[in-house]
């Protein structure tokens, strides 16, 4: 008897102890952010370029356009692949053998160390063209977002029953009409999750960048130039030796870390609404 | 095995000829003979797994949406075999309506929901898809609970409201054969009324076919029964003569509840 009460509590208090322990680094993260990022925050910072070494002042304008851009451009070529990829496992090659092929490809292609990527598309596009480029960047991150948007896609897809699909048949609607019109609308919820955690994901991703867009310390705009990123920038300013590229560091950090976290939230809360399944 | 086929007197919409009908390898649907009487009510009934609703799914080809399934015979359709390679589905769904076991609602406004058919077919003008929205709902006894809430999205409806919505969804196009799968299975009783209703109406304006496993509901809202057994039509007559005085013991068995 006062032996399985014991056991239950130890139980109990492993796994609270445990919980407490897999929270605490979040938490500590945020608040070393917090507290060193925002001081570093002040209008230079969104609205100026680096200050030399050693100098104060100072910002990181080009390297948060330069996310902006490489983001944009690679969300342009995954989002439009990955939905139609998902569409086409669901609906049209759900149990098929090149369904299934796809599908395990796709996952594996989601585990690929991101390094990897960085590295193909070094020698797939920089070699040849002779520069490093934010649109290299861009398609780099894009191999790693196709995945993440095709796996939601022909998941949420799916959620959809398909005694809905047949309703819209029955009704004489032809299969893009059906597809469209009422399973996308079925599923719109659960599409825009996976794109909002694909941009989350590829928003925080350093190592692919380092081999693509590499990094520019100057304002460019040219996508056939380097362009700095905030990861890259990140990865760069907390190594140097100057105390005002380090702050520079912990800012970028903190907006982005705040960023990534906005995005989580808003996914979590457009999966709430209405839908099937 | 014993059978019989009434021929029916009123004026035939579906004729069905020695169809059978396969899942692959399996033979669903043996040499089906049946007419279905215009503008009346035609019950299937029968035990579980017996092809009630394999043979109400032939009746809009709703079986070509999978692969490996293969009719064979003839539905005829006022007069043209709906089989034919060169039918246009299309025209036949919208001709042969559907309404599902589960409520079907589109993650859509219920006015969207009801509005979908009716923009297939092409209708573009706002005033007439009002209208027609209008009518379907009343039709379907759904009107006076929505009215004021059209724009609400259909999925907020209750069990019993989205059947209707679904009904209303498929009346609206004005179908002249409307195939009803199991329609109250998945509702409550006060429901299930307010459907047996509407289909006993409905059938006075369009040929209705339904599917139900429960005896009683057949013999309230149906003119015609065909009882089916292992993929055969064992017996098939008025739904008064099946449930009085059956000429085939096995319906016999089945009506008064000996198996099923």
């Amino acid at each position: 008897m006062w032996r399985r009460k014991l056991l239950n509590h130890i139980m109990m208090g492993l796994s609270t102890l445990s919980a407490l322990v897999s929270i605490l680094f979040l938490v500590w993260i945020l608040k070393d952010l917090t507290v060193r990022g925002i001081s570093a925050i002040n209008w230079e910072f969104f609205a100026e370029l680096p200050a030399p070494p050693g100098e104060e002042g100072g910002g990181i304008r080009h390297a948060i356009y330069g996310t902006m851009v490489i983001t944009l451009m690679a969300s342009a070529i995954a989002i439009p692949i990955g939905l139609l990829a998902g569409t086409y496992l669901s609906e049209y090659a759900r149990h098929g053998r090149f369904g299934l092929m796809v599908r395990f490809l796709s996952d594996i292609l989601l585990s690929v160390p991101s390094i990897i990527v960085g590295t193909f598309v070094y020698a797939l596009m920089v070699r040849p063209m002779g520069t490093f480029s934010a649109l290299s960047g861009a398609v780099a991150l894009a191999i790693i977002m196709i995945p993440i948007i095709l796996k939601t896609t022909d998941e949420v897809l799916q959620l959809v029953p398909d005694v809905v699909r047949e309703a819209a048949y029955a009704l004489g609607a032809p299969r893009w009409v059906v597809i469209t019109k009422v399973v996308y609308r079925g599923a719109t919820a659960g599409i825009m999750t996976g794109i909002i955690l694909g941009i989350a994901r590829i928003i925080g991703e350093t190592a692919p960048l380092l081999f693509t867009s590499f990094s520019n310390n100057f304002w460019e705009t040219n996508i056939f130039r380097p362009m700095a990123t905030m990861t890259v920038l990140i990865f760069n300013y907390a190594m140097s030796p100057y105390e005002s590229w380090q702050s520079m560091a912990w800012g970028a950090s903190f907006i982005l870390t705040v960023f990534v976290l906005i995005l989580n939230m808003l996914s979590k809360f457009l999966f709430r609404g209405r839908k099937y399944g | 095995m014993d059978r019989y086929i009434a021929r029916i007197q009123d004026p035939v919409k579906i004729e069905i000829r020695h169809l059978n009908f396969y899942y692959g390898q399996f033979h669903a649907l043996k040499d089906i003979n049946l007419q279905i009487a215009e503008r009346k009510v035609t019950a299937l009934i029968g035990p579980s797994g017996c092809g009630k609703t394999t043979l109400l799914r032939t009746m809009n080809r709703m079986h070509d949406l999978y692969p490996g399934n293969r009719y064979e015979g003839e539905i005829l359709l006022d007069g043209r075999n709906i089989l034919d390679r060169k039918m246009d589905l299309m025209e036949l769904r919208q001709r042969v309506g559907m309404v599902f076991q589960k409520p079907t609602p589109f993650n859509a406004s219920i006015f969207d929901n009801v509005a979908f058919g009716l923009k297939l077919k092409g209708i573009r003008n706002r005033r007439e898809l009002e209208e027609r929205v209008e009518k379907a709902l009343r039709d379907a006894a759904l009107w006076d609970e929505v009215k004021d809430k059209l724009k609400e999205n259909a999925l907020s409806l209750s069990g019993g409201q989205q059947q209707r919505l679904s009904i209303a969804r498929a009346i609206a196009v004005e179908p002249e054969v409307l195939l009803f799968d199991e329609p109250t299975s998945a509702l409550d009783p006060v429901s299930t009324s307010k459907i047996e209703e509407l289909i006993r109406r409905l059938g006075q304006s369009m040929t209705v076919v339904i599917v139900t496993h429960n005896m009683q509901q057949a013999a309230r809202v149906s003119d015609y029964t065909a009882f089916m057994y292992f993929g055969e039509i064992i017996e098939f007559n008025s739904t008064d003569i099946i449930f009085t005085r059956p000429r085939i013991k096995l319906t016999e068995d089945y009506i008064t509840g000996r198996f099923g």
